[in-house]
């Protein structure tokens, strides 16, 4: 399907649509968002979208650009400095009928706000035995480079995983980001919404109509037999071209994006290792307590028998993220680090 | 007897005696898991209110049904001022499935939504955020609905209230702040915690209206809540009502403080002086609202409904353990 793939560059998504049958409508991974919210706001008076400067003029990397003049200020709203409250401010909204969409522009912010994550929205339903639920979106954003450092730049998706009661849902194209967002609206569960900064750009098919995505399930990228690479968010555009350098070695991998990653789909996991018999997980965030330490746990107990190399994981050094190009250089992971990896899984045994 | 000269609104005798009725109901059913806990069936912390009975009173006395109360750990007395069913929360004392939220919340995780009672946290200024959400959520919706938080000295310190505070201001939602001020938090008294005493002070400097008000007058808390309620519903945006009381019993437990060394008795003894009930059932007998016998009679039928909730509790059923893994996410039956 041409909305499954992830294209390059914005020239690569325009080539595939001059070649396809169907036509193909292209939009950024920004603008997909933007759509998302404009016609969540159109069809569900319940839905409301606030959070820290949601209304400059960039609006949040071009994803809630002019949403306050199209819906007004008081649905559509910019609010205080107060991440924690606006976190509980959304979940009391939440239980009192609304589907409020909260806007973190740096994940590094969630931190403030995880007393209301965590002790308060993801257990709401469970504490109360289902009396109430708690429909809220906190959407939110990593990213890397251009000197961000250590508190502008983090990748903690992970920490939401570790939450029972709580979905975390990171997409990794425009037609995931669009569709996944409607679909977590949807769902009427706490949903932390995680957006890469460097896919806001990135262009892809996306159906004007809404649409929804089923929430769990990841899709196969690309398929292959040698290697199982599972690749979060932003990797799995690393892993697209990491497996075309690996192509012309001969070297076939099957890349996984796994969508969601609380709920997991190990199923999908799990059968591709049984396939390729080796796995790489590709991830921006620490490997310590990683979700590629939670993927590769589920492998050792539902395919152990089918594994014929360890396990790799790619991830950032074990360091706050650096300032200097020099030093971002070597801290973030690439192509360049999961064609060594496969190559390293592939090899094993045979070196 | 001159409706004036016990309050400046028009109350009626039935008000009154449902202001009365109101604060013996929490006082009988907070005095019942005293004499119950040692029992050992009630297998969850608890944490009474007796002594602060008059502030839910007083401010339940304004609120439709479908208004929204946020609460704490503290909250068995708001529950019951809103009208919460005593046998459900019993219920969930006692771990039963038949209780409020299913056995799944103990007594500090209180709801009956029907009632507005939204679920109590039992992190300190935790709910505060939530009631200022429902509150936003009216306002978006235009429902006329009012929401009261309850929080204590302790939440005030908190980053969260500012916030919540603060925004509730911005927006003038319809809100009020009740700050219970029983000078301690669990067992730090409010010298080691704040360089002020006046809580109600913060409201003003983010933009509120505020009051200070003696928390054991149920009167005076009927007047001030009935001024900050009606702000709240006419578009006049967030009051913080501080009201100065005293909590009676241990922090946690049936036990009282003093037998522990945590606080003077002295203290104490002075505040059981100021006892909201009996101060109230004064005035009501002296001022003819009610007769002595007449309150004593209505004491007797709240207890009769106690012990009714008691064996209702006591007969239900545990949850089946396979309830453990149930209500963790939303199904939507759509």
């Amino acid at each position: 399907m041409p909305w499954t793939k992830i294209y390059g560059d914005k020239s690569a998504f325009e080539k595939a649509a001059a070649e396809s049958d169907v036509p193909l409508r292209g939009i950024t991974y920004a603008e997909a968002l933007r759509e998302a919210q404009a016609q969540l706001l159109r069809d569900d008076e319940r839905v409301f979208v606030f959070g820290e400067g949601i209304d400059d003029p960039g609006g949040v990397f071009g994803s809630t650009k002019d949403l306050h003049k199209e819906f007004g200020d008081e649905r559509v709203f910019d609010t205080p400095l107060a991440e924690n409250a606006l976190t509980g401010i959304a979940l009391g909204a939440a239980v009192s009928g609304m589907r409020p969409i909260l806007v973190h522009m740096r994940v590094d912010f969630v931190p403030l706000t995880l007393d209301q994550i965590l002790n308060h929205a993801a257990k709401w339903s469970y504490m109360f035995d289902g009396k109430v639920h708690a429909p809220m979106i906190v959407r939110s954003v990593i990213g890397r480079g251009w000197g961000s450092a250590a508190q502008h730049s983090q990748n903690l998706h992970a920490l939401f995983t570790h939450i029972p009661g709580i979905r975390v849902i990171m997409p990794a194209t425009p037609y995931d980001a669009k569709g996944l967002l409607m679909a977590a609206v949807e769902d009427g569960n706490p949903v932390i919404f995680i957006e890469h900064r460097w896919l806001y750009g990135h262009m892809g098919h996306v159906p004007e109509d809404p649409y929804t995505i089923p929430i769990g399930k990841g899709i196969v990228r690309r398929e292959g037999t040698d290697c199982t690479v599972v690749a979060i968010s932003q990797q799995a555009a690393e892993a697209v071209k990491a497996a075309d350098i690996l192509a012309e070695e001969g070297i076939n991998i099957e890349i996984i994006d796994p969508r969601t990653l609380r709920p997991l789909d190990t199923d999908l996991i799990v059968g591709s290792v049984e396939k390729t018999g080796r796995l790489v997980v590709a991830d921006n965030g620490w490997k310590y307590g990683g979700i590629g330490a939670e993927i590769a746990a589920r492998i050792c107990e539902n395919a152990f028998g089918a594994l014929k190399a360890p396990i790799e994981r790619i991830n950032v050094p074990e360091c706050p993220t650096p300032a200097s190009h020099i030093l971002e250089a070597e801290y973030y992971p690439g192509i360049e680090d999961i064609v060594a990896a496969v190559k390293k899984v592939v090899q094993y045994g045979h070196a | 007897m001159t409706k004036e000269n016990l309050t400046k609104n028009d109350l009626t005798k039935d008000n009154l005696i449902d202001l009365y009725r109101v604060m013996l109901k929490i006082r009988l059913f907070e005095e019942k898991i005293v004499d119950l806990y040692p029992e050992q069936e009630m297998k969850c912390p608890v944490h009474l209110c007796i002594g602060q009975e008059a502030i839910a009173a007083g401010v339940s006395a304004h609120l439709n049904k479908d208004d929204y109360i946020f609460s704490n750990h503290r909250g068995h007395g708001h529950a019951i001022a809103k009208g919460a069913n005593m046998s459900l929360l019993m219920a969930e004392f006692y771990g039963k499935e038949t209780g409020c939220s299913g056995g799944k919340g103990g007594s500090m995780h209180i709801i009956e939504t029907e009632r507005g009672i939204m679920g109590t946290s039992a992190i300190v200024g935790g709910g505060i955020p939530m009631g200022v959400g429902a509150a936003l959520a009216s306002s978006i919706k235009k429902d006329g609905k009012v929401t009261v938080i309850y929080n204590g000295d302790g939440a005030s310190e908190e980053g969260v209230f500012y916030e919540s505070l603060n925004f509730a201001s911005l927006k003038k939602l319809p809100v009020v702040f009740v700050c219970e001020n029983n000078g301690y938090a669990t067992n730090s008294p409010q010298i080691a915690r704040h360089s002020s005493c006046e809580i109600a002070r913060l409201g003003p400097a983010l933009g509120a209206a505020s009051a200070c008000i003696d928390g054991n007058d149920v009167l005076a808390v009927y007047d001030t809540a009935k001024e900050a309620i009606e702000r709240a519903r006419n578009g006049g945006g967030p009051t913080l009502i501080e009201a100065s009381t005293y909590r009676w019993k241990g922090h946690v437990g049936p036990g009282e403080d003093h037998l522990i060394g945590s606080r003077p008795e002295d203290e104490l003894v002075e505040w059981k002086e100021l006892c909201p009930i009996v101060a109230f059932d004064k005035k009501l007998t002296t001022d003819g609202a009610a007769t002595e016998a007449e309150l004593i009679e209505l004491g007797s039928v709240l207890a009769e409904e106690i012990a009714e909730a008691v064996r209702f509790a006591k007969d239900s059923e545990y949850p089946d353990v396979d309830k453990l893994l149930t209500n963790i996410y939303y199904e939507s039956k759509e």
